[in-house]
C-alpha cells in the first residue's frame, strides 16, 4: 500500500466573510486505503484548522457525515479513495439543504420532520414490566426490520427530486420511520400518523422516481416504505365502501 | 449573556443523557428538563455499540450468576452494592426498551433471544443483530420526542459547569451555529457525556469521545475513580480500530495466531473445543484476552502489518447464512475496511482502547459529592465495573443509572432547591472569558492537532495493556509538557458559526486533564489488577489496593490521589477462574 496525492476541491463558506461559495483545492497526501474522510482529516490538522464538516464514528454507523461527493450523496467514511482513480475528487455539502457553514448544513427542517411522524410505539395494549416483552415473531420483526437501519444521514433527501422542489415534503427517511413504527405488531399508531404522513406532503407527494433507495449507505429501502404506505391506504379507501365500511 | 433555565439540566444525549431525560419526564412531567448535546443525538457514540445488553431473562439463569460474574469480571474492584442493584434492575430496563420498540433479536417463539458474551456463566446478552447500541440509542431518542417536557439544545457545546457555596446550579454552553455562549441555569445537573477513548491514539471510540464532561466535573471539584482502568478490546480493526463486537467470538469465532493456532490456552483459558465454551477461550474477559495478544507479540507470533502486529479473527466456520443474520455489520466492516471478507477470508484484528471503566465518581444514585451534580454511563464511575468491565454491561449501565441519575435529579429538584447567589452570573462571564482567550491570542509555536499527538502517543506509550513505573512516569512528563504548552495555542479560525477549531481546542483541554488523572492514577497503583497491569508490580495486592483511587483536581499541577474503601457484601476477594475450571457449559 503506498501513498499517493490527491486534489480535493472543497465547496467552502463561511456566512461571516465570504460573499458566496466557493471552491477550495486541497492537494492531499494519502494512504492508499483512506476514505475520503480521512483525506478531510488530514486537510483539518495538517493544512487548514478552518475547514468545517461533521464527523464522529467513522464507521457508517452515526450518519454524521453525509456530504455530496463527485456529485452523489454519500459517507464521507464509506466513500473509499481506491473508488476515485482519477485523484480528483470534489466534495459538497449535501444538496437541498441550507448551508450553515462549509460542508455543514441546516438539519432543523429533517429534524422537524423526524418528530412530526410521532416515531415512537404507540402502543395496542399497555404493557407493565411485570408483564415481560411483548412477544414478537421473528418473522413480525422482519416486516420491519430493514426500515429501523436508517442512520439519518439525509443521503436521501440530498437526491429526493420532489423534495428539492418543494421543501414541504415529508421526505423519504422520516416517512419509511413513520412506516416502520406502523407495520410494527407492537403499534397501533397508524391513524395518529396519518394526519402527517397521508396528507398532502405526505406519501402522495413521492413521484417514486426511487433515488432515494439507490444512495441508501445502509441499504434501507424508503421508496418502498412510500409505496407499500400507499397501496395500504389504498386498499383502505377500498375497502370503505364495503358493507360496513367506515366511510 | 442569554440565561436560559430548566429544572433539570443534561450534558449530553447519548443513551444515558436520553434515558434519564425520559426518567426526570416520567418522574414528574411538570419539570422542565434541558438536554444538551454537542452533536444530535443520533451521532452520540453509543450508537457504534454493537453485541448487546446483559440482563437476566432467561429460567436457566439467576441474578446471583450476573452479580459474580461481574464482580470477579471487575477483579474484585466493583462496589458489591451497585452490582447488586444493576443486576437486579437491568432486566427491567431491557424490557422497558423492549416497549418502546427496540428490535431486540428473537427467538421463533416470539421471545427475546439471548447470546453468550466473554466472562459470563450463562447466555444472558439481549441483543439487535450487531446494532444493539444503535438500536437502543434510536428507539431512546425517537421515545424521548414523545414527551413535551424535554427541550433539545442540539449542537450546543457545553464548557463549564456553574457551582455556588458547594451545589452545582448549571453550565455554560456554547450555541455552536452562532458561537454565543448562553448559561444554563438549573437546579439539577446531569452529566451523561460519554468516555474519553480519544485520549489514546488508536481508539474504537468515535470523534466526540474526548472525555469533555469528566473533566468539567474534575474542575469543578469532584474526584475521578479508578482512571488508571482503560479497556482495551481484543478485536479491533488494525489501521481504523473499527470495533469487531464481541458477539464475533460469542457466535463462534476464533482467535489464532500466525501459525493457526488458538493461542488462548496457552494463557489459563483452555482447553479448545471447536464450539464456545462460556467463559472459556475466545470467551474469556477482555482484559485477558488483550493480554495474551501482548505474549503472543513478545514471542514472535503475530503477524506483521504496515499498521502494527495482528492477530486473525476466524469466523469461516460460522457460515454465510449466520454471519449475516449474526454480525451484518462486522462482514460489511471488515470487507470494506481490510478488504477480508469474514465468510472466505481470516479477519486481522489487533487489542484496541475501548473503554474507560473509571470516571466521575458517583454513589448508586448516580449522585457525585458535589450536591446538584449527577453523572450516568461511560462518563461516570459508579464501580459496577471494577478494574475490568465485561462486554454488554455498560449499554445496561447506561439506562440503570441513566434512569437512576433521572429520578434522583427528579426528587432533588422537587425537595426544594436554594436558589444561587450573584457569584453565577460572575462564573458564567468568566468562562466566556476564557473561550474569548483562545480567540484573542495570536499565532504561538505550538498548534493543537500536534500536541495532540504528543499526548496520545505517550499514553499509548506509557499506560498501555502493560505499564510499568518507568513508561507511566515518562508519559506523566509528557502530560506536563504538553499542557504548559498548550497555555499559549491560539485559535487559527477566528469565526463564530461552526467553529470547529474551536471545539476542538476546548476537547484537547478536556483529553489533557483526562489523561493527567489516568497516568498519574496507574503510576501510584503499584498492583496489578484487571486491566491495569504493571510489570513490576505483577501480583494483586488486597492489602494495600483494594482501594479505589481517587483523583483530585490540582490546578498547578498534578493531580492529589487518595483512595476509598470497596463496597463489599457477599463476594469476597479471590482468584479469578477461567476456562476448564469454570466449569462453563457450552454455548453452541
Amino acid at each position: 500500500m503506498s501513498e499517493r496525492t490527491i486534489e480535493l476541491e472543497v465547496l467552502r463558506y463561511r456566512p461571516e466573510q465570504d460573499q458566496e461559495p466557493f471552491f477550495q483545492t486541497y492537494k492531499v497526501p494519502c494512504e492508499e486505503e483512506w476514505v475520503v474522510l480521512d483525506a478531510l482529516n488530514y486537510v483539518k490538522e495538517e493544512m487548514d484548522r478552518t475547514l468545517s464538516y461533521r464527523w464522529s464514528c467513522h464507521m457508517f454507523v452515526c450518519g454524521s457525515c453525509g456530504m455530496m461527493i463527485d456529485g452523489e450523496p454519500k459517507l464521507a467514511c464509506k466513500a473509499f479513495l481506491k473508488d476515485y482513480p482519477t485523484g480528483k475528487i470534489r466534495v459538497e455539502p449535501l444538496s437541498n439543504f441550507p448551508i450553515e457553514r462549509d460542508l455543514v448544513v441546516v438539519l432543523d427542517d429533517f429534524v422537524e420532520k423526524l418528530e412530526s411522524v410521532k416515531p415512537y410505539i404507540i402502543p395496542k395494549e399497555e404493557r407493565t414490566v411485570e408483564q415481560g416483552e411483548y412477544l414478537q415473531t421473528p418473522a413480525q420483526l422482519k416486516a420491519f426490520k430493514q426500515y429501523t437501519l436508517c442512520i439519518n444521514c439525509l443521503c436521501c433527501y440530498a437526491v429526493c427530486p420532489q423534495y428539492g422542489l418543494d421543501e414541504s415534503f415529508v421526505g423519504p427517511a422520516a416517512l419509511a420511520l413513520a412506516h416502520r413504527y406502523n407495520m410494527d405488531s407492537r403499534d397501533l399508531g397508524r391513524a395518529a400518523r396519518d394526519d402527517v404522513v397521508a396528507a398532502a406532503e405526505g406519501i402522495w407527494h413521492c413521484s417514486f422516481v426511487g433515488a432515494c433507495s439507490q444512495v441508501c449507505p445502509k441499504d434501507v429501502d424508503p421508496a418502498g416504505a412510500i409505496q407499500q404506505a400507499k397501496f395500504a391506504h389504498g386498499i383502505d379507501y377500498l375497502t370503505s365502501f364495503l358493507p360496513g365500511g367506515k366511510r | 449573556m442569554q440565561v436560559i433555565e430548566a429544572d433539570v439540566i443534561i450534558v449530553g444525549a447519548g443513551g444515558a443523557g436520553l434515558r434519564t431525560a425520559i426518567a426526570v419526564a416520567e418522574a414528574d412531567p411538570k419539570l422542565s428538563i434541558a438536554l444538551l448535546s454537542k452533536v444530535y443525538p443520533m451521532r452520540s457514540h453509543t450508537c457504534a455499540a454493537e453485541g448487546g445488553a446483559a440482563g437476566v431473562i432467561k429460567s436457566n439463569d439467576n441474578l446471583e450468576y450476573h452479580f459474580h460474574d461481574t464482580v470477579s469480571g471487575g477483579d474484585w474492584l466493583t462496589d458489591q452494592d451497585a452490582v447488586d442493584l444493576f443486576v437486579n434492575e437491568i432486566p427491567k430496563e431491557l424490557l422497558r426498551m423492549e416497549h418502546w420498540g427496540c428490535p431486540w433479536s428473537r427467538e421463533t417463539s416470539g421471545n427475546v433471544a439471548v447470546r453468550p458474551f466473554g466472562g459470563m456463566k450463562i447466555m444472558r446478552t439481549w441483543f439487535a443483530a450487531d446494532k444493539t447500541g444503535f438500536h437502543m440509542l434510536h428507539t431512546l431518542f425517537q421515545t424521548s420526542i414523545k414527551y413535551p417536557s424535554v427541550k433539545r439544545f442540539d449542537e450546543y457545546y457545553t464548557v463549564d459547569l456553574l457551582t455556588d457555596d458547594g451545589a452545582c446550579y448549571g453550565c455554560t454552553a456554547i450555541e455552536m451555529r452562532t458561537g454565543q455562549m448562553r448559561q444554563f441555569r438549573g437546579k439539577a445537573i446531569v452529566i451523561c457525556s460519554g468516555g474519553a477513548g480519544k485520549i489514546f491514539p488508536f481508539t474504537t471510540n468515535g470523534a466526540v469521545k474526548t472525555g469533555d464532561g469528566m473533566a468539567m466535573a474534575y474542575r469543578a471539584g469532584v474526584p475521578l475513580k479508578d482512571m488508571e482502568f482503560v479497556q482495551y478490546h481484543p478485536t479491533g480493526l488494525p489501521g481504523s480500530g473499527i470495533l469487531l463486537t464481541e458477539a464475533c467470538r460469542g457466535e463462534g469465532g476464533y482467535l489464532v495466531n500466525k501459525d493457526g493456532y488458538r493461542y488462548l490456552q496457552d494463557y489459563g483459558l483452555g482447553p479448545e473445543t471447536p464450539t464456545p465454551v462460556l467463559k472459556a477461550m475466545e470467551l474469556g474477559p477482555r482484559d485477558q484476552l488483550s493480554q495474551a495478544f501482548w505474549h503472543e507479540q513478545k514471542k514472535g507470533r503475530t503477524i506483521p502489518t504496515k499498521w502494527g502486529d495482528v492477530v486473525h479473527l476466524d469466523l469461516r466456520h460460522l457460515g454465510e447464512k449466520k454471519i449475516d443474520e449474526r454480525l451484518p455489520l462486522i462482514r460489511e466492516l471488515s470487507a470494506k475496511y481490510v478488504d477480508s471478507d469474514p465468510v472466505t477470508t481470516l479477519v486481522p484484528v489487533r487489542p484496541v482502547v475501548h473503554y474507560m471503566m473509571g470516571g466521575i465518581h458517583t454513589d448508586i444514585h448516580a449522585a457525585t459529592p458535589l450536591k446538584g451534580l449527577y453523572a450516568a454511563g461511560e462518563c461516570a464511575c459508579v464501580s459496577i465495573n471494577g478494574a475490568n468491565r465485561l462486554g454488554s454491561n455498560s449499554l445496561g449501565e447506561l439506562l440503570v443509572f441513566g434512569a437512576r441519575a433521572g429520578r434522583g435529579a427528579a426528587e432533588y429538584v422537587k425537595k426544594g432547591v436554594r436558589a444561587p447567589g450573584e457569584r453565577l452570573d460572575a462564573l458564567a462571564a468568566d468562562s466566556e472569558a476564557r473561550v474569548k482567550a483562545w480567540f484573542q491570542r495570536t499565532q504561538a509555536s505550538d498548534r493543537v492537532p500536534a500536541l495532540k499527538k504528543r499526548l496520545t502517543t505517550a499514553m499509548e506509550d506509557g499506560c498501555g495493556i502493560y505499564r510499568d513505573e518507568a513508561t507511566i512516569k515518562a508519559a506523566c512528563d509528557i502530560i506536563v509538557d504538553v499542557r504548559e504548552r498548550f497555555k499559549n495555542v491560539a485559535l487559527e479560525d477566528k469565526s463564530s458559526v461552526y467553529n470547529t477549531d474551536l471545539y476542538q481546542t476546548l476537547e484537547m483541554d478536556a483529553m489533557i486533564e483526562v489523561a493527567q488523572a489516568v497516568a498519574v492514577s496507574a503510576l501510584q497503583r503499584r498492583e496489578s489488577r484487571g486491566a491495569h497491569q504493571r510489570l513490576d508490580h505483577v501480583k494483586r495486592d488486597d492489602e494495600a489496593f483494594l482501594k479505589h483511587s481517587m483523583a483530585h483536581y490540582n490546578p498547578n499541577g498534578e493531580p492529589r490521589i487518595d483512595y476509598l474503601d470497596v463496597v463489599i457484601t457477599k463476594s469476597k476477594p479471590a482468584e479469578r477462574v477461567y476456562g476448564a475450571r469454570a466449569g462453563g457449559q457450552s454455548a453452541a
